[in-house]
């Protein structure tokens, strides 16, 4: 973008953000803090595509903006809070923090202005656009993340996987919804099948295009979310045993994969460059799957109805 | 020349566009707030998508865009009808 | 910058500022409703503000974004107007 005109839309963007963000967390009623979040969310979309950062937006859009926000919708409605704090905070403790916020403040202006000053390092922009053509994919941002930092995001699955056990932990799912109107039936019957197209489609073009498995995750995870919200207590899961199947999966292709090419010589997670595309698609339908399971019961709160307590006596009362 | 035609679909549409933003301002009550908003926000996206269309010049671009406005439209009525249900369960006139 | 570069930057920043306009009333407005239509607003102005942007940035990734904003927008909406106690 170009001009004068460029610079009044990017301050009337900064200024929205900062004005929301400020609205969302100094106001007391939780419900309108909620809303402020998600809508502040949906502008923090738009500002990554304004910076030319799609990959983001859509990031940003479906988990930012959607998950999250459903998922403090779901929260507020498990257990709604007081309308006001029941004690304002110490003093101490907001003066501290008033600090604490002050410092992190002018850190990260002095890092933008030593990076706008034109720092002498390599930008890692270019050197990622000289070795795409090994990694198999064209789509800078995905040869990143599944090729040549795979195993950042081998280990987020992981933690993934881990915040799962906690869901699972936590008990039964919250209660479901009775079954709604007819307007929310019609409208879930036509964007679950859209929200799950989309889903592949982010997937499939994550390879030479903004998308990929996190972006086609979170839109799966989407359409589990509102078929729960349309009545369906399930939210359209499978059962417990494809489900275990499917979020270990998710690791277990990836780890995988990594140890099956040390077969041919390579080292661990290094794909043989003939190979990489089609891996890398292999790794993200099961990253994509692992992530919307987990979303999923994320939103859920707990254990889906049919699934076995597992390990624990059947003499507990829960 | 389809320059000119589609700038001034987008210039049409943007003034639906605020109409709408005013109505969601000025209007005394919530239903008439809702109504001015969908109404006019999706008209004026129908407007800039066409404009966008014309400019960009491309088939399939113009039949994403179709689809694109198509949806907005569905989303925004089955909406709108969960806002206002949603309001009338609260309590009547807001 | 031809015409047509400064026409959409035009409408950009008055789109832009019609959004901002539509949000003072979701800062302001008396009921969770107001806010409500703050989020339908975002989500068609979004829509129309990403159209833009993908002709000026000339990116039609960003109609991906759109496509899934509108989506989004609707689950949403669903969401946030279905968050009543479990007998809803």
């Amino acid at each position: 973008m170009s001009g004068n005109l460029a610079v009044v839309v990017d301050l009337l963007l900064a200024m929205l953000l900062l004005a929301l963000a400020w609205a969302a967390t100094t106001t007391r009623d939780m419900k309108r803090a909620v809303v402020l979040f998600i809508v502040f969310g949906l502008l923090l979309a738009l500002v990554w595509a304004r910076l030319k950062a799609p990959d983001l937006a859509l990031a940003e859009a479906a988990i930012g903006a959607g998950i999250a926000g459903v998922l403090l919708l779901a929260a507020l409605r498990r257990e709604p809070p007081a309308e006001t704090a029941a004690s304002d905070p110490p003093r101490v403790a907001v003066w501290l923090l008033n600090v604490l916020t002050l410092v992190v403040a002018v850190a990260l202006g002095w890092a933008l202005l030593h990076i706008l000053g034109g720092g002498e390092q390599a930008r890692l922009g270019e050197t990622v656009r000289a070795r795409i053509g090994d990694s198999g994919v064209s789509n800078p941002v995905t040869a990143v993340l599944l090729n040549f930092r795979a195993y950042d995001t081998l280990l987020e699955l992981a933690v993934i996987l881990t915040a799962v056990l906690g869901i699972l932990a936590l008990g039964p799912a919250a209660r479901g919804y009775r079954r709604s109107g007819p307007v929310l039936q019609l409208l879930t019957r036509w964007l679950v099948p859209l929200l799950i197209l989309m889903s592949g489609y982010l997937l499939w073009v994550g390879a030479h295009a903004p998308g990929g498995a996190f972006q086609a995750g979170a839109t799966l995870a989407a359409a589990a979310v509102l078929l729960h919200l349309a009545g369906h207590d399930r939210a359209g899961l499978p059962g417990a045993t494809v489900m275990r199947g499917l979020l270990v999966a998710g690791i277990g292709v990836f780890v995988g994969v990594g140890l099956l090419v040390t077969a041919g010589g390579m080292a661990v997670l290094q794909y043989p460059p003939a190979w990489a595309g089609a891996l890398i698609l292999l790794i993200e339908t099961a990253a994509t799957l692992m992530i919307a399971g987990a979303l999923a019961l994320a939103y859920l709160g707990g254990r889906p109805a049919d699934w076995e307590a597992g390990i624990t006596p059947r003499e507990e009362k829960d | 020349m389809t320059d000119l035609l589609g700038i001034t679909l987008i210039a049409i549409g943007i003034v639906f566009f605020t109409a709408g933003s005013v109505g969601l301002l000025r209007l005394p009550d919530m239903y008439s707030r809702l109504h001015a908003l969908t109404k006019a926000d999706n008209l004026g996206l129908g407007l800039l998508a066409a404009g966008v269309a014309i400019i960009d010049g491309g088939l399939v671009t113009a039949i994403k865009l179709l689809l694109i406005w198509l949806l907005v439209l569905t989303a925004s009525a089955a909406s709108a009808h969960l806002v206002a249900q949603h309001g009338l369960r609260k309590g009547g006139d807001a | 910058m031809t015409l047509l570069d400064i026409a959409l930057h035009c409408g950009l920043a008055l789109l832009l500022a019609t959004i901002a306009l539509g949000l003072l009333r979701a800062l302001r407005g008396p009921s969770l409703e107001d806010r409500l239509m703050a989020g339908l607003l975002l989500g068609t102005g979004g829509v129309a503000f990403l159209l833009l942007l993908s002709l000026i940035l000339d990116a039609s990734a960003l109609l991906d974004v759109a496509l899934l904003l509108a989506l989004l927008a609707a689950v949403i909406a669903a969401a946030l107007t279905r968050r009543e106690v479990a007998n809803d």
